[in-house]
């Protein structure tokens, strides 16, 4: 089951570059949320201080705090524990090459200890499945290496990755813009599936995308946040002339 | 089954406890590496700069157990041999360079070329002393500078064509494209303009070749043999500054010690004259075509 | 152009044409076991290999000491090369990437001959007088032969038996790991930095420390190439020289002992060409740098493919 997060005066830096400025946001449990905004907003800094990946930068700073179901990421928690519990799928489909496909979904769980054969095929066909790529790859999982299937392919397969370790949100930053028509609409229809099980957060540049999959977003400009609102409301019936001017593609 | 939501404690300690101790292991791996090799560096230093005086820059050794004495023949010997073997080495790298890097970009020839030279370059130097010595020795009856020249020459070849290549292919692509604009024809474009434009990173690529070379020693031992006394005869043994280090090394005086410490010390100031130069001028930018 | 590059080609044709050629002698004379046969000294009942007086020339001890010396060096060289190298990519902090990696750019420049001073002067003395008499303190205590004894490693002919002089296969070992260590480091650093950050993040985001990021993201894809920079290591203290030279006390025999005495294929080609006695000797002493040189040339060329093939043909820096 996923849980709700809880944005409290989120600030983010760069170096001396301030990305994001007060951001106060409550992410449903178990809905799909998404993130829109132009290019350089903020949008994929914001969600990289989720699962506290935008610390991994030398000259990355965050102040505030994000509170992920009872959880204060930033004050209790390891980034290690933080990371496991918040799963992530990235712009471009990163599998690691020298591993099998097996290998690699289960790869966060060997992390984690799990040893038993058994345990470990169960779980990487049942993330496979939620990927909907079990069927595509179940013949070859032991025999193909993780780099050598379709973008779309790849991608769906770091979804199951980041399934396997049983997150209880997932979030997905502009998952299919790297991808062809026909990946993206199956990863859309990925997302309807999953958010009954998880928290989904979802960056992307793709309105539609947005009005289709998600019932709640979010709009992101120069580092803050404009307006959160139902998806319908957004993009119907926007509150802030600045949404509204974007949705109308006035800019970005 | 499904993980648990809890990562075990144990699980837990545990993976917290190997990111630790490998995190120091690498820092102690850094450490054995970083202060002997510090302490080798300034023992170096500290050594030949105690040792040095103008008398070793100006005189030639005294026979042995006598004080005093320096190395100018040995200096002026391999000012030598490093001229004949730049003569040979460096327009013949140079022009491989240029193939690489501007005519053969890409060819199955040129990636050939490339890779002999790059194992060329880590063939033992000894095996190019006995090639010279079989090349110009055993002809000529007897030793000489000639054939310590050639022995190095042989060796800078291929490092000199690499680092030719290596530094027009830094000059951005945008400054040929403009020159073949003008309507210029290809080789003559490459030649003034490319050229010109990494000239400051060939001049310290052959920089460095050169200061590598003058600190063989292998090559020199049945080429050049080794001299006591001033010359500058190419077709007769003649003195080098490794090789004078190698017996000065291993001979049973003192003061012959403090005079291998000197020229040690001279040796190493060429190679940190030659390597800073040569990433001063990497990574100024230098070569794209900024001034 | 085309003819100055194609001398590459001329000179590995003439260098192996010339060594070929003056090998001649010894090579009809003895064949392949130059490398392996050996006479009995009638007098001390033991291996006689290479004998000038008689003319008699076997190159065993030489392929032993070149062994030896190099693997004590890898043993030494390769883990403080990796855990240098993984603290210069991973873990250290910008300042001082770039002083530590001009440093070992420096050092990997430095002249064997150079080397091989500082060792006569002060490696030998410390290996005499302090480290190898700890070896010895620890493999040849009574107690340890007793129980060991067995694998002939421990004990006075074992390991670090015999006489202790300082010079010998242990500091000719020491000196060459120290020569190749900023090699390997520099070439597994650019092997690691080669592998694209989305793969550690893709390690990060799944709930990895940064030790697991590093062996699942960083080593598993460089490996290839990390293990071509260790054969490029082995490559150059296969013909190191001159350190070798100073420091491996000259002699053409065979003993289990690092600390005994003994000679690589480079070194005795280094001590002896100029003073050769007979057209066999030195035609003896040519066909081990034949030797040499096919060997270089094959562990050379192994180890560039392995390099190229993760850093994707990226013109390699110059060492």
């Amino acid at each position: 089951m996923g849980v709700g997060i809880e944005v409290t005066n989120l600030n983010a830096w760069y170096g001396t570059n301030h990305t994001l400025q007060d951001i106060n946001l409550p992410i449903p449990a178990n809905h799909a949320t998404a993130l829109i905004g132009p290019s350089g907003c903020g949008k994929s800094t914001f969600v990289r201080c989720l699962n506290r990946m935008h610390e991994t930068n030398p000259i990355a700073k965050v102040t505030g705090s994000v509170k992920i179901g009872e959880m204060d990421i930033y004050a209790d928690g390891s980034p290690v524990e933080i990371r496991r519990r918040v799963g992530m799928v990235f712009q471009r489909p990163n599998p690691f090459p020298t591993m099998s496909i097996y290998d690699n979904v289960c790869s966060g769980l060997k992390l984690n200890g799990f040893r038993n054969r058994r345990v470990l095929d169960e779980i990487v066909e049942r993330s496979l499945r939620d990927a909907a790529l079990w069927d595509e790859v179940k013949d070859d999982l032991k025999k193909k290496s993780g780099a050598s299937l379709s973008g779309g392919q790849q991608q769906r397969m770091c979804i199951a990755r980041a399934l396997a370790v049983d997150p209880e949100v997932l979030l997905m930053d502009e998952p299919a813009s790297a991808l062809d028509p026909v990946s993206t609409s199956k990863i859309e229809d990925l997302i309807f599936q999953l958010k009954t099980q998880y928290t989904i957060v979802i960056v992307t540049h793709n309105m539609q995308q947005a009005a289709r999959v998600a019932e709640k977003t979010g709009f992101f400009l120069n580092g803050r946040m404009v307006e959160f609102d139902s998806t319908h409301k957004i993009f119907t019936n926007p509150s802030d002339k600045r949404t509204e001017d974007y949705i109308t593609g006035r800019f970005g | 089954m499904k993980p648990g939501k809890q990562l075990s404690k144990a699980r837990s300690a545990y993976r917290s406890a190997t990111d630790h101790i490998a995190t120091g292991l690498a820092i102690l791996a850094t450490i054995l590496v970083v202060a002997p090799l510090v302490t080798i560096f300034f023992y170096l230093i500290y050594k030949g700069a105690s040792s040095l005086n103008l008398a070793f820059f100006t005189q030639i050794p005294k026979p042995e157990g006598e004080e005093g004495g320096g190395m100018a023949n040995s200096i002026i010997g391999s000012g030598v041999l490093l001229g004949i073997a730049s003569v040979l080495g460096i327009p013949i790298g140079i022009g491989g360079g240029i193939y690489l890097a501007e005519f053969g970009r890409g060819t199955r020839l040129a990636n050939a070329i490339r890779f002999t030279a790059d194992v060329l370059n880590g063939v033992p130097s000894i095996v190019m002393g006995i090639a010279a010595y079989s090349l110009v020795v055993v002809p000529m009856h007897h030793f000489s500078a000639f054939a310590g020249g050639v022995a190095l020459g042989i060796m800078m070849i291929p490092t000199v064509t690499r680092t030719t290549e290596e530094m027009l292919l830094m000059v951005p692509h945008s400054i040929r494209e403009a020159a073949l604009g003008l309507g210029v024809p290809n080789w003559r474009s490459v030649l003034e303009i490319t050229l010109k434009t990494a000239s400051p990173g060939v001049i310290t690529g052959c920089m460095l070749a050169f200061a590598r070379v003058a600190g063989e020693t292998a090559p020199l031992i049945f080429t050049a043999l080794g001299n006591q006394f001033w010359s500058v005869n190419l077709n007769r043994e003649i003195a080098a500054l490794p090789l004078q280090i190698y017996i000065y090394a291993l001979s049973p005086y003192d003061d012959q010690h403090r005079l291998a410490w000197a020229g040690a010390l001279v040796l190493i100031a060429l190679i940190v004259l030659a390597v800073s130069l040569v990433r001063y001028v990497a990574s100024r930018g230098i070569l794209k075509g900024a001034s | 152009m085309l003819t100055c590059a194609l001398s590459i080609f001329a000179i590995v044709a003439l260098i192996a044409m010339e060594l070929a050629m003056q090998s001649q002698l010894s090579w009809h004379k003895s064949g392949l076991p130059f490398f392996y046969k050996f006479n009995i000294d009638p007098d001390t009942k033991l291996p006689l290999f290479w004998d000038p007086v008689n003319g008699s020339f076997y190159a065993l001890p030489f392929l032993y000491g070149t062994l030896v010396t190099s693997l004590i060096a890898l043993v030494i060289a390769v883990p403080l090369a990796i855990g240098l190298a993984i603290f210069l990519t991973e873990m250290c902090p910008r300042v001082l990437r770039g002083p530590l990696s001009f440093f070992t750019e420096l050092l990997a420049a430095i002249p064997s001959v150079v080397y091989g001073l500082w060792a006569v002067f002060v490696l030998v003395p410390l290996l005499r007088e302090h480290v190898n008499p700890a070896f010895m303190a620890i493999f040849n205590n009574p107690t340890m032969v007793k129980l060991f004894g067995w694998t002939h490693l421990v004990g006075d002919d074992g390991l670090f038996g015999g006489v202790n002089l300082g010079l010998g296969l242990m500091a000719a070992g020491v000196i060459l790991s120290i020569m190749i260590l900023p090699i390997i480091a520099s070439l597994t650093r650019e092997v690691m930095s080669a592998v694209p950050n989305s793969q550690r993040e893709a390690a990060l985001a799944l709930g990895a420390t940064r030790w697991e990021m590093i062996r699942i993201a960083v080593l598993r894809n460089a490996r290839i190439g990390i293990v071509g920079s260790i054969i490029l290591g082995l490559g150059r203290a296969l013909g190191e020289t001159m350190a070798v030279a100073m420091v491996i006390g000259n002699s053409a025999e065979i003993h289990r002992s690092l600390l005994s005495t003994g000679h690589s294929m480079a070194s005795v080609i280094a001590n002896e060409f100029s003073e050769a006695t007979s057209d066999m000797h030195r035609s003896a002493l040519i066909e081990i740098g034949l030797a040499l040189f096919l060997v270089t040339i094959l562990v050379n060329a192994c180890a560039r493919l392995l390099v190229w093939a993760v850093t994707r043909g990226a013109p390699a820096q110059v060492h």
